[in-house]
């Protein structure tokens, strides 16, 4: 129990941090340290595999790319006036009525999940054998599974595409200097 | 021992996070960051009741959202990189106009 | 507070300072190899053949001082060196490196010489090295400086691309061991066939065991892929501006993670524990022959083949090594499906 808590206040800390950080570093950093946290919750609940998977994706490669595009675009310096001038860019009585909202919003759920008898224990029934979530994936699933690597490869060939400098024109690239890909041209 | 209970509290208490983040901040990559709590928490819950009744569907659905949130991330920086060489800011509010 | 949980934390214990003493070893091992390899002597001064030679560059390194630069950032530049050297005494965590013991009889019940047992350990491997690659990173960004940052992002990439042919081998061993827990890949592993020639798996996948060992190397950032560090190109990389103990963590990774490179190479594809002669529980001395025999093979590798350049080490990853994999996992998949 105490094992939940902890993770859980790391994961909450690590992700509140992450909206109210200014820099996009360690906005990624603190982000990869609530995965973690997931990464430990997932293992209280007997999916080993989610857990790893969970580490090797999302901790290993998507904050990755992440990073690479915050280095290379140089986002720090990117941190707008409108973000130094008004701390949130909504007003006052707006603020007071999404607060008021949320507070409903907050005063449900704890209501909806407190008062039911049935505190909702785990049942048995193991669900941690790899070997099971792969006959699942390939059967079952294996339509889903397909149109996945489909859907990636889109991504991967959409990503290239977007990103790509057009080199087309030499006044192009005269703009673009001898450093080029991604750094800001000067006008 | 925590129940069911406490794992879709935190799933909810982190979407709601994700959700402030995408509504507050302005900055392109910090709104993809808070997308991407969301997804997770939307995973934690998946995880959960997966393991509430005892079956294995709930892992296979957190596989598949997070291959898709894999390919929704790398698509997002590409257009944001496209955006940033373009217009030279990160701040969702000056790409108001249609126009490129 | 039983004998098993004390001989548990003993072990973790003693594996921690193994992997020390290993590192240790590893930098006179390959400065010896190196100039044998050379044709010169190499550290002979120091203690009887050269013996306390890491000795003294740890007294050296720890006296040296720390420097940071103003420009950099202080947080990230003091937390990279800590994020590679616990990433990669981590991933130790998870190899088994001995038959389940009872310590000459002082346990009541076995304990396998495992720090951690999970039924994922190949995976896990595979995840905390995929972490490793933050620390790099991070060093070169936090530095502020173009050689390091330089070297930080190729030496990423470089990584980033080799995991994916690296998870492809491994993939191709999981189907023949039919189990992610390195134990049971292991124990799939004893005895012989003819009586004579050991059941390994690399006599069954040859192509396979090479394909991991190439991208083992580029993973740990070891010639002939080590562009990233070449002194000739960039300084030193992304550890240009890092001195004293900082840069002592930097070194000690590199060679923690070769040594879970050969260790998982040992167990995965050369029998781990097993060998003729040697009972069950001794079977640790046939593992580090083993994982020494693959040690000796990197700095053999290191000090014998030129440097490949950055753009011919990508094409090599992304053109060559992964559709070899692609194919030997087809291969393997198609074999297991055949003579089951």
């Amino acid at each position: 129990m105490i094992v939940f808590y902890a993770f859980a206040a790391v994961a909450i800390g690590a992700s509140l941090l992450v909206i109210a950080q200014r820099n996009p570093i360690y906005s990624v950093l603190l982000l990869i340290a609530s995965f973690g946290a997931l990464s430990g919750l997932y293992v209280m609940l007997d999916a080993p595999f989610v857990a790893v998977i969970q580490i090797v994706v999302y901790a290993g490669a998507i904050m990755v790319l992440f990073l690479f595009v915050v280095m290379l675009l140089n986002a720090p310096q990117e941190d707008t006036d409108m973000d130094e001038r008004r701390p949130l860019p909504v007003h006052k009585g707006a603020m007071k009525f999404g607060g008021l909202l949320a507070a409903a919003l907050a005063g449900e759920l704890v209501w909806a999940l407190t008062r039911s008898s049935d505190p909702g224990a785990f049942s048995g029934g193991a669900t941690d054998s790899v070997a099971a979530i792969g006959r699942s994936l390939f059967t079952d699933y294996a339509f889903a599974f397909e149109v996945t690597s489909v859907l990636i490869l889109v991504a991967m060939l959409g990503a290239v595409v977007l990103a790509h400098r057009d080199r087309r024109s030499r006044a192009s690239r005269a703009a673009v200097g001898p450093v080029g890909n991604v750094l800001p041209q000067k006008p | 021992m925590p129940t069911l209970n406490h794992f879709l509290l935190l799933s909810a208490v982190l979407f709601a996070i994700g959700t402030a983040g995408v509504f507050l901040r302005r900055n392109l990559i910090t709104i993809l960051l808070s997308i991407e709590i969301m997804l997770n928490a939307v995973n934690l819950s998946f995880v959960a009741f997966g393991r509430a009744f005892g079956s294995t569907d709930g892992q296979i659905i957190v596989f598949f959202v997070m291959t898709v949130a894999a390919a929704e991330a790398a698509v997002g920086l590409a257009i944001v990189i496209g955006l940033f060489r373009h217009r030279e800011s990160l701040n969702p509010d000056r790409f108001t106009q249609l126009r490129w | 507070m039983t004998p098993l949980f004390i001989a548990q934390i003993g072990l973790t214990l003693f594996v921690f300072f193994m992997l020390l003493n290993s590192a240790a070893v590893m930098v006179y091992v390959e400065r010896k190899v190196a100039a044998l390899l050379q044709q010169r002597l190499g550290p002979y001064l120091v203690g009887y053949k050269g013996v306390l030679q890491p000795l003294a560059d740890v007294v050296k390194l720890m006296f040296k001082e720390e420097l940071r630069p103003k420009a950099a950032d202080a947080f990230l530049f003091a937390l990279a060196p800590i994020i590679s050297a616990t990433c990669a005494f981590a991933a130790f965590a998870v190899v088994p490196f001995g038959a389940a013991t009872t310590l000459f009889g002082l346990l009541d019940q076995p304990m396998r010489l495992q720090v951690a047992d999970v039924n994922v350990a190949i995976l896990v491997v595979f995840a905390i090295s995929s972490m490793s690659v933050y620390g790099i990173v991070l060093a070169g960004w936090s530095s502020n400086s173009k050689y390091s940052l330089l070297g930080g992002l190729r030496s990423s990439a470089q990584m980033i691309s080799y995991e994916l042919s690296y998870a492809l081998a491994l993939a191709s061993v999981l189907l023949l061991g039919n189990s992610l827990s390195l134990v049971e890949v292991v124990d799939q592993q004893a005895g012989t066939w003819l009586g004579f020639v050991p059941r390994w798996f690399v006599f069954l996948q040859p192509v396979g065991f090479v394909i991991y060992m190439l991208a083992g190397i580029a993973e740990t950032n070891r010639a002939p892929f080590d562009f990233p560090e070449a002194e000739q190109e960039l300084v030193a990389g992304y550890h240009t501006e890092y001195s004293s103990m900082s840069f002592a963590m930097f070194f000690l990774a590199e060679y923690i993670n070769m040594v879970t490179v050969s260790a998982v190479a040992a167990d995965l594809y050369l029998g781990g524990w097993h060998g003729p002669f040697l009972p069950e529980s001794w079977g640790w001395i046939w593992f580090l022959i083993k994982v020494g025999a693959i040690l000796f093979f990197y700095v053999w590798m290191r000090w014998t083949l030129p440097r490949y350049r950055y753009d011919q080490l990508m094409a090599f990853g992304w053109k060559v090594l992964l559709p070899l994999a692609v194919v030997n996992l087809l291969v393997t998949a198609a074999g297991v499906l055949y003579f089951q």
